[in-house]
């Protein structure tokens, strides 16, 4: 009888369904998946190795880069480390914008991963559909940092800037005729908030939209029901968190187990899975953006009654206003240490975590006294469930391992930071 | 009409005076000379409707994804597709250096020539056809058929994983549905009594207009017949044999320029000739729907048959995009569970109740 060997595949780095650069070493029996074995690094960029050469306000942008498609909650983790070692305290108007800025980022990370996940079972459309709200919320980081993507916002003590009280207006080009620009612009008349709170009441229907489409499709459900299946046990052993984690009906998140910034004060709930398939894991992310929905409306709703500050007055670490910078040298010369040299933080260790669009992203801090941290670890939640593929894909087929990817939303960036 | 053409052939030539030297060689291959012009009347439109096709298919997915499409070339981007020919024309043929070369080389044209046959025995309008054969619908079986071998081919000389995967898949896939969809042909035999296509759609010609076609008797089998269509083209939410988030471009992952495009064409071509056939065997051909009814049957019955031909074709390629644009794949033990489980016995069910069904008094077709 001849030698039956296994087929050994290369999937990825260069290939459609590997989330940026994941390369998985396959070993299949058919079409049936013996052995996934992930490797990774080929994104990585030393962040935490650079951060021991940066001092701790440089730092913030590099955290942007970390998990690219939720850029603000990297840096809400790193600002809350920084704040907690410094005991700065955050004016609560900076805390509401972080909170209503960390569900804009959530709804952000969970479109791209509706359309990238859905793109990989074959489903083209919800791409697009997806990636038209993803351009609305983008104007809005626009608007408050001038930054699409990479917005470094949040600084230790606050945030860069209050909101602004007008939108940045779209032009007419060889593309959109006046007339089309008028439309694009009807919703850009008032302040930021209103155009966030216009993007609120109709975000809903559009959820409701790509529900249509995958939610009670019957190929979508043969794709994702009884696939990639964690019991709660396991996914606590392997260290899973965020939608992982509750899609197997662990009931955990950081915003209720650990309120931070103003989460205590907001009325929101935390779906949870039942099977810890595929469709459960979507189902979960799918409710997320709903409640994500409902956390920035009363955020909004708070932010339009309290004005005032939006950084710390804590003049050690926060910057001086520039009124007085115009007129006093101390206060210019202070502006210029702490954007050069930087502030000194006492020495000591911290971590602090978010829930993540992900999971849950933390930070441990170690400062010896310096201007510059002495180390830095980033706890990046996709690591973990990247090393659980193996387990979750053994036994199923190559379509299915797919599918398994497309929900644990791997994103390099912060896998191999 | 044959002696008619080479008499206008002959006029023509005589008037510029060449009729006298080139007689002795036009008239005895007369024939074959008619036989090449009418096969290019078929196959430049085929060729032309493939290319615009595909601009129509990322036009109608445009829209359907709200977006414009391409719009660059040409005033609504009506020259992309001659833009697209020409700059794979212009590319370089790879040839991976472990591939069979050959073979590697064959198979493309495998692909396709199968693929433009069988637009030989389609009946386009009453007697517009280039090959009235009286077993048209089995030297169409016959064609569709070998198209899978380009495939396979492909996959295999290719020496490459992801090929290789998506020409077993390819093979399993057309093997599969051939078998539904040859049953589901087997009631329209039945119900027409004949092979020949110009045959089959007389047979569904009635005073009713669109209620005399087979698509009402034999409705199961009509949506049998295109979703295996689907399955038969490789096309989403079937299309696993190149399921890009899969196996990357399965079975035409190594062909570059050229070799890609007539993979494209091929598929293109075939796309259109399952819905020509879908038009011909169930939606009555190049009937009037409206035939016989009272006042609007007697206004569109001039309206003359290629056009209600074409107008039903589009229909159903319009179909063909609107399945892509909507629905996520299925994965290959699925798709081989709905063709054996779900489709076949159908099928052999409705054989015999239609065989039963025409026995009986209450045949009205």
């Amino acid at each position: 009888m001849a030698e039956i060997k296994n087929y050994t595949m290369n999937f990825g780095p260069q290939h459609p369904a590997a989330h940026g650069v994941l390369r998985l070493v396959l070993e299949l029996d058919g079409e049936v998946v013996e052995r996934a074995d992930p490797h990774i690094g080929l994104l990585h960029r030393a962040t935490e190795k650079l951060a021991e050469h940066k001092t701790f306000l440089q730092n913030v942008p590099y955290m942007d880069r970390l998990d690219y498609v939720s850029m603000m909650l990297n840096e809400h983790a790193y600002v809350m480390a920084v704040e907690k070692m410094a005991g700065i305290e955050v004016p609560l108007r900076a805390q509401y914008i972080r909170v209503m800025f960390d569900e804009i980022t959530r709804v952000l990370n969970h479109l791209l991963w509706l359309g990238a996940s859905a793109l990989d079972l074959g489903a083209m459309s919800p791409m697009f559909y997806t990636f038209r709200e993803r351009e609305a919320l983008m104007d809005a980081y626009e608007a408050v940092s001038g930054a699409r993507m990479h917005a470094a916002y949040y600084r230790p003590g606050g945030v860069y800037r209050d909101l602004p009280d007008s939108m940045p207006q779209c032009e007419a080009s060889k593309i959109h005729n006046a007339a089309a620009v008028k439309k694009l612009n009807e919703n850009r008349q008032g302040s930021l908030l209103d155009y966030l709170e216009d993007f609120t009441n109709y975000f809903p229907q559009r959820v409701d939209e790509y529900e249509t489409l995958l939610t009670d499709n019957r190929i979508w459900k043969q794709r994702t029901v009884g696939i990639g299946v964690v019991s709660p046990e396991r996914a606590l052993a392997m260290g899973f968190t965020g939608p992982m984690l509750r899609g197997s009906g662990v009931v955990w998140d950081l915003r209720k187990k650990q309120p931070y910034e103003v989460y205590d004060r907001i009325d929101f709930d935390i779906p949870v899975g039942v099977e810890g398939d595929c469709y459960d894991r979507y189902l979960v992310r799918v409710e997320e953006m709903r409640q994500s929905n409902r956390i920035i409306k009363q955020c909004i709703d708070w932010l339009r009654q309290n004005p005032g500050p939006v950084m710390s007055d804590n003049l050690k670490y926060a910057p001086p206003r520039r009124e007085s910078m115009k007129q006093n040298m101390e206060e210019l010369i202070h502006h210029f240490k702490l954007f050069s040299e930087g502030f000194h933080m006492p020495a000591g260790e911290v971590y602090s975590a978010v829930e993540h669009a992900k999971g849950e992203f933390g930070i441990y801090l170690v400062s010896d006294g310096a201007n510059k941290p002495y180390r830095m670890k980033i706890r990046a939640p996709g690591f973990s469930h990247l090393s659980s593929l193996d387990e979750m894909a053994r036994g199923h087929m190559i379509a299915d391992l797919v599918a398994i990817i497309g929900t644990q939303d791997i994103v390099f960036g912060e896998i191999d930071r | 009409m044959e002696a008619q053409a080479l008499e206008l052939a002959q006029s023509l030539l005589a008037f510029v005076g060449l009729w006298d030297p080139l007689k002795g060689f036009i008239e005895p291959a007369w024939h074959t000379i008619w036989t090449l012009l009418k096969i290019v009347a078929i196959i430049v439109p085929v060729m032309l409707g493939v290319a615009y096709y595909t601009l129509a298919e990322r036009k109608v997915l445009g829209f359907m994804q709200v977006r414009p499409g391409p719009n660059r070339v040409g005033y609504w981007g009506l020259m992309q597709p001659i833009a697209d020919g020409l700059k794979l024309l212009c590319k370089e043929v790879i040839v991976p250096t472990n591939s069979n070369r050959y073979l590697f080389l064959s198979a493309p044209v495998l692909a396709l020539a199968p693929a433009l046959a069988a637009w030989a025995v389609i009946p386009f309008d009453d007697g517009l056809v280039l090959a009235d054969v009286n077993a048209g619908l089995l030297y169409l079986l016959a064609m569709t058929s070998l198209g899978v071998y380009g495939v396979i081919i492909a996959g295999w000389s290719s020496n490459s994983k992801y090929a290789f995967l998506g020409a077993l898949r390819s093979a399993a896939q057309i093997v599969s549905y051939e078998l539904a969809m040859g049953f589901a042909l087997v009631c329209v035999l039945l119900a027409a009594q004949s092979m020949n296509f110009g045959d089959i759609v007389r047979g569904q010609s009635s005073e009713y207009g669109l209620f005399g076609w087979f698509f009402i008797p034999l409705f199961p089998m009509f949506v049998v017949y295109f979703i295996a269509g689907v399955a038969e083209t490789n096309r989403s939410p079937f299309d696993l044999a190149e399921d890009e988030s899969v196996i990357v471009a399965g079975f035409h992952t190594e062909y570059s320029g050229m070799g890609f495009a007539i993979f494209f064409l091929a598929e293109y071509a075939n796309m259109i000739l399952i819905t020509a056939l879908t038009v011909v065997m169930f939606m009555g051909g190049w009937l009037n729907p409206f035939h016989g009814w009272p006042l609007i049957g007697g206004l569109t019955d001039a309206i003359p048959g290629l056009f209600w031909m074409l107008a039903k074709m589009f229909v159903f390629m319009y179909v063909y995009l609107w399945l892509r644009a909507t629905f996520p794949r299925y994965r290959y033990d699925q798709l081989m569970r709905l063709g054996w489980k779900v489709f076949i016995p159908l099928t052999l069910v409705w054989v015999v109740v239609v065989a039963a069904w025409m026995q009986t008094p209450w045949w009205l077709w």
